[in-house]
């Protein structure tokens, strides 16, 4: 499903070239379940952008369900982050003035899907992360969890391949970190690849797979025994 | 592109900031209802100016004598001119251009001494004699009987036409047609009144005045021949400058006046005046264009300036619309459609402001104010101006979507 190739990242700090991806590969297959783990600096959150075509990679090649991902055209970038994938986020990152219904619907909305459509797809997604009492609620009347949760709902809206986190527990509790977790695992259990990034051990002892990175490169891969994918 | 989810976000936003969108939204509001308001009382200035040179024959003036100023064939400076019924014979046959010419000559004055009587009553009012011509060069309403005709003239019959005013003022109720008048002790049975077709004080003037054939004025008050001044029209096509010049030769050269001598005789015509009145008007309806397209601009760079605000505080909102999927171009629609549908609705309030207040004003003045009438907005202005203030709209929203185009999601879910 995702095929690194070499891939080397660099930041201009002014004078100064920081390299933050050394080369990296990587490989992950369709319905894993795999979290990053590195320190911070590691280059963990760069390869997640990279990784969600929100940031651009200098040499080496990135395909995504067999497709090239590189010097992508900004519409063309907005189409497969559409189409390929949903993204959770570390501060959920829901639209204050819309209701979690809405919330989760947007992905539709930007691929043309009537109105009445997407919200019923919303409303079921909704019911299957477990808020479907709360479809009409801002994001300001929901708990963290509860906003994760419609994060969630919102990433696999537009039933992507890949499913991207950026610390989805962070800013959560432990007891509801596990929810998410569990939550997670429900999805990926459906058949969806899912890749989290954290630093939290309880949350990749949670995955089939754990990749760690120090330095821009891959320093170990280990698949977790005792964990399904 | 105007579906129900952008309508909702754009209402959401607007709600958020309610004071500052009604701020923006008065600049671009007031911006039009100015400029509406400045082409309607453009518009009435020209109307009702155009009103009092409306009553007037186009390419028709007025030649008079003044007084030599220089020398010539043996004759002092300072020598007053004065015309008599042979000017008029040779005028008529000599000038080519020549439409109409219409002899004056006047008695006594408006605000001088009681000059016209009728019964018990007396006033003072402006007395003319002219000729069935004079009708032809300045036009007024017959609201009663009929003007003077050339057989009052060549027959000098005792009659006079007069202004609604001296009637007013006279009669009171009777009517005066075929009742007799005493005007300087000469009596003249009146068969006209009418009424101006100028406003203000011009049309005031006018109906103060009572026309009696010129050859019973100079019969009847001592003026034998005599001829005050000329009024002319010129035949179509011809200029009226033209046949004024032509009428000015053959005058110095009857009254032996020094070629070089502009002085002496006075001369006016509506032609040259219509012209300068015109390029006023030109000129004040770009102005008022410019400053109104002034105000628009600096309404709708408010707009623009609020846009580039809102853009700089939906920076997290726009970065993750962009990680969930949406298009540059979905983007760039979303705040273009905002800073349109702003000055949109702005504009139109301000639109039905400003004509509503020029319609007031229309209803307000009547014909009462001089040189002013019905000041109006017609509907091409009105749309152009509400156009160019949608057009503007969208260059507002231009920078302030490029730039929201410009936001890189990732910097922006980070920030």
């Amino acid at each position: 499903m995702i095929h690194i190739n070499q891939i080397r990242k660099s930041y201009q700090m002014g004078s100064l070239s920081l390299e933050v991806l050394k080369g990296i590969d990587l490989n992950i297959e369709e319905g894993e379940l795999v979290s990053i783990m590195g320190p911070s600096g590691s280059g963990k959150s760069t390869l997640l952008n990279i990784l969600g075509i929100l940031d651009q990679y200098q040499e080496g090649e990135y395909h995504l369900a067999g497709t090239l991902m590189k010097s992508l055209s900004e519409r063309k970038a907005a189409y497969y982050r559409n189409h390929y994938l949903g993204f959770v986020f570390q501060s959920f990152h829901l639209l204050e003035f819309k209701n979690a219904l809405e919330n989760v619907a947007l992905p539709l909305y930007y691929q043309k899907v009537s109105r009445r459509k997407r919200n019923r797809k919303a409303r079921e997604l909704l019911e299957r992360v477990g808020l479907g009492d709360r479809a009409e609620h801002m994001p300001n009347e929901l708990s963290g969890g509860q906003k994760q949760r419609v994060a969630i709902a919102r990433a696999l809206i537009s039933d992507p391949k890949v499913i991207l986190a950026d610390e989805p527990t962070g800013a959560l509790d432990s007891q509801t970190s596990d929810q998410v977790m569990d939550l997670f695992k429900e999805v990926n259990a459906s058949g969806k690849t899912v890749v989290i990034v954290t630093h939290e051990a309880e949350v990749a002892e949670k995955t089939s797979r754990t990749i760690h990175l120090r330095d821009g490169v891959v320093q170990n891969d280990t698949h977790n025994a005792g964990v399904a994918s | 592109m105007f579906d129900y989810d952008k309508w909702q976000e754009i209402w959401a936003t607007i709600r958020k900031n309610k004071l500052r969108t009604v701020l923006t939204m008065f600049g671009v509001f007031w911006g039009l209802f100015l400029m509406l308001l400045l082409l309607g009382s453009g518009e009435g200035l020209r109307n009702g100016v155009t009103k009092d040179f409306g009553a007037w024959a186009t390419s028709s003036g007025f030649v008079w004598g003044r007084r030599t100023t220089m020398p010539y064939q043996g004759l002092r400076p300072g020598r007053p001119i004065r015309f008599d019924m042979n000017d008029v014979t040779a005028l008529e046959n000599e000038v080519d251009g020549l439409h109409h010419l219409a002899p004056r000559l006047q008695l006594g004055g408006f605000g001088g001494s009681n000059n016209v009587v009728y019964r018990e009553k007396t006033a003072a009012f402006s007395i003319y004699g002219d000729t069935d011509a004079f009708h032809k060069l300045l036009l007024v309403n017959f609201d009663k009987g009929r003007g003077l005709n050339p057989l009052d003239v060549a027959e000098r019959r005792k009659v006079a036409v007069i202004g609604s005013e001296v009637q007013r003022v006279l009669f009171q109720g009777v009517d005066p047609i075929g009742e007799y008048i005493r005007i300087n002790g000469v009596f003249f049975k009146v068969v006209g009144v009418f009424s101006s077709k100028r406003s203000g004080r011009n049309a005031s003037r006018d109906v103060q005045m009572i026309h009696v054939p010129l050859t019973t004025a100079q019969q009847a008050f001592n003026r034998i021949n005599q001829v005050g001044w000329f009024g002319f029209i010129a035949k179509p096509g011809v200029s009226a400058m033209t046949v004024e010049n032509d009428m000015m030769a053959l005058l110095r050269q009857r009254k032996r006046v020094h070629p070089d001598d502009i002085s002496a005789l006075g001369h006016e015509n509506l032609e040259e005046e219509f012209n300068k009145m015109l390029g006023l008007f030109n000129g004040i309806r770009w102005f008022v264009w410019f400053v109104g397209l002034g105000t628009l601009a600096a309404g709708v760079i408010g707009v623009s300036n609020i846009m580039l605000i809102v853009v700089r505080e939906r920076t997290r909102e726009i970065g993750i619309r962009r990680a969930i999927g949406a298009t540059p171009f979905s983007i760039v629609s979303l705040i273009m459609q905002e800073a349109v549908v702003i000055t949109a609705f702005a504009g139109y309030i301000g639109l039905l402001l400003g004509i509503g207040v020029v319609e007031l004003l229309n209803l307000a003045i009547g014909d009462g104010a001089a040189m002013f009438l019905r000041p109006s907005v017609d509907l091409p202005t009105a749309i152009a101006s509400f156009l160019i203030l949608v057009i503007g709209g969208c260059c507002a929203g231009l920078i302030p979507a490029q730039r929201a185009a410009s936001i890189k999601p990732i910097e922006a879910i980070q920030s």
